[in-house]
């Protein structure tokens, strides 16, 4: 029997107003997490994964951004029909959100301890002493050494790694179902970056944190995720699990992708194997756009890409792509993870 | 006298920062890079690794010139590089260039392009003044942009396109010798792509010899013949590029490949 699954994004639209025009930064994307679930979000600058994030969790909305339509179903209720109060109380307890820069995302006149017991006290009705000691367990829980000294730094006494970790400290103080990670590892250093990687993939584990895991590093996906959603234009071209994707992609789009990153592992060598290219780069999707959005980069592209919408064409368990060229064999399967 | 393959040799090369002592509270040092040694051979391409911090923008610069040398000794192509002054000094200012990370704040935002790219043949007199616009607009195109963007400002290319811009200005200089200073980092992986080839065709064309200062050990591993380790301004490990990733003698070198996530490695 299926259950509901916590999080249900039907399609969403997010619009921007530009001084060029209408902007369509998230195009009608479809989505499911199932509860302690992990779903990357790959994609590049200007694909439309930060904003589906943000849009998600309606941080949208004051800077001439519009969502324009779609559904975004949690927990069997749409959270774009909720009051600005409703969202509030969402916001922090139910589903919270890891942004790229720690060191903005911190207050830096507050020590960390502070910033915890606020958010704390902000959404559960605790005393301050209760409040602290929750914050001291979050520490703990993203295993920063001396966690009780920790509480009364303030953020630049920390490194970049400790930093990543207290906002994490800060996204899972109240326990929330849904973990919204906007490129969580993406200003730290490698070796630091798998430390957080695997403190993440932790918290999925031991609390059973549902993740969006939004990032551009095929890597990172391939290293946390089972399933993998790749965006371009606003739209998901390509979906479906983790390993089917990256190891055999169908959408030109991914197979360029992969082709043009160079690896560490692969043995054979530099220029003897020129690095593959994609002609261009990544577009803005205006609203009068037509067709394919990859059409003027794809390889494989034929008239009719650039004038009509492409199909989504369902593979085996539920992998999908959005492409004139490539052969239905079943029916779209929606993404899941 | 170095081997007469060795293009750049670097010994013993040193940086450090010195805080002045302030009301009384004595200043403190910073020592930012302390004796790296290496050396790189003619038309070679050699890889500059390490996470932030670890002193190897600090190396590239001072390789050039472009910040001092608390001590050690580089000499390119026999010329004792630290020890230059006056023409000498400006004539190894133009066979050896850089390309930053992000051209974007390497241009000055007011000028057109073309003018910047222009700027260093006029500043080492390497063509008559009537033949600098031609000459711009073949390097443009040769780099993959085109003539008329020549006339534009910085701020209306994209990022790889910017990219190109660095590299075309750092070889109008006709350099034999180019640092390339994390070139891809801020890029797309469609455009890296892009970037890299075109770096790799630039070199095979005139010979040119690179250092690739990257924490990306993909692209060092793609791009490099050889290649420093650094780590607290240490050089940890140099070697050829395979010896380093196929057998690392240093556990930096070890921590550093451990930490890379391959897109194609099994999920958790």
């Amino acid at each position: 029997m299926m259950q509901e699954p916590l999080l249900a994004v039907e399609g969403l639209r997010t619009h921007f107003s530009t001084e060029h025009g209408i902007v369509k930064a998230v195009d009608g994307v479809d989505f499911t997490i199932e509860r302690g679930g992990i779903l990357g979000m790959v994609g590049e600058s200007g694909s439309g994964k930060s904003v589906t994030g943000l849009s998600i969790l309606r941080l949208l909305e004051s800077r001439n951004a519009t969502i324009a339509g779609g559904r975004v179903l949690f927990d069997g209720e749409d959270l774009l029909t909720k009051s600005a109060k409703e969202m509030r109380e969402i916001r922090g307890r139910r589903i919270s959100m890891v942004f790229q820069n720690a060191m903005t995302a911190l207050d830096p006149f507050f020590r960390v301890g502070d910033q915890l017991v606020e958010l704390i006290r902000l959404h559960q009705r605790v005393d301050r002493r209760t409040a602290r000691a929750k914050a001291l367990e979050a520490l703990e829980l993203v295993r920063i050494p001396e966690p009780g000294r920790r509480l009364s730094s303030y953020p630049h006494q920390l490194s970049g790694g400790q930093r990543q970790r207290v906002i994490i400290a800060l996204a899972l103080a109240c326990g929330p179902d849904l973990l919204i990670a906007d490129e969580p590892t993406t200003a730290l250093d490698a070796t630091v970056q798998k430390q957080i990687i695997d403190l993440l993939l932790e918290v999925n584990r031991e609390l059973g944190t549902a993740i969006l895991m939004i990032t551009h590093d095929f890597g990172v996906v391939a290293h946390t995720c089972r399933t993998v959603a790749v965006m371009y234009a606003g739209r998901i071209v390509e979906a479906g699990d983790v390993r089917r994707v990256l190891e055999t992609p169908e959408h030109p789009y991914t197979l360029g992708l992969m082709r043009a990153v160079p690896r560490v592992k692969s043995g054979g060598r530099r220029r003897s194997d020129r690095l593959h290219q994609i002609s261009g780069s990544p577009p803005v999707r205006m609203a009068d756009a037509e067709g394919c959005a990859f059409a003027p980069r794809c390889p494989e592209a034929v008239q009719r890409c650039s004038t009509a919408e492409p199909p989504r064409i369902g593979f085996d368990a539920g992998h999908s792509v959005l492409c004139h060229q490539r052969l239905p064999i079943t029916e779209a399967g929606r993404v899941s993870a | 006298m170095s081997a007469p393959d060795v293009l750049l040799d670097v010994r013993e090369l040193r940086k450090v920062y010195r805080t002045p002592a302030v009301l009384g509270r004595g200043g403190s040092e910073f020592v930012a890079v302390e004796g790296a040694s290496f050396t790189v051979r003619r038309g070679e391409t050699f890889g500059l690794i390490g996470e932030s911090g670890s002193g190897k923008t600090t190396v590239g610069r001072m390789l050039l010139r472009l910040l001092d040398a608390t001590s050690g000794y580089v000499e390119f192509d026999g010329y004792e590089v630290l020890r230059l002054a006056g023409p000498r000094l400006r004539d190894l200012r133009q066979r050896m260039q850089i390309v930053f990370q992000d051209s974007g704040s390497a241009f000055n935002p007011r000028l057109p392009v073309g003018e910047q790219v222009a700027f260093p043949m006029r500043k080492f007199r390497l063509h008559p003044e009537s033949e600098i616009k031609s000459r711009v607009v073949d390097l443009l195109e040769h780099v993959g942009l085109w003539a008329d963007q020549a006339q534009r400002y910085p701020h209306e290319f994209s990022g790889g396109q910017r990219q190109r811009l660095g590299i075309a200005r750092a070889l109008a200089a006709q350099p034999d010798f180019v640092v390339l200073d994390e070139p891809t980092s801020a890029l797309d992986v469609s455009v890296q792509g892009q970037i890299l080839n075109l770096l790799c065709d630039l070199q095979d064309e005139r010979g040119l010899t690179l250092i690739l200062i990257s924490h990306n050990l993909a692209v060092i591993q793609h791009m490099c013949d050889h290649a420093a380790v650094m780590h607290e301004g240490h050089v940890v490990e140099t070697g050829s590029v395979d010896e380093l990733f196929g057998a690392p003698r240093s556990d930096i070198t070890r921590q550093l490949l451990d930490a890379v996530l391959e897109p194609t490695a099994p999920a958790g």
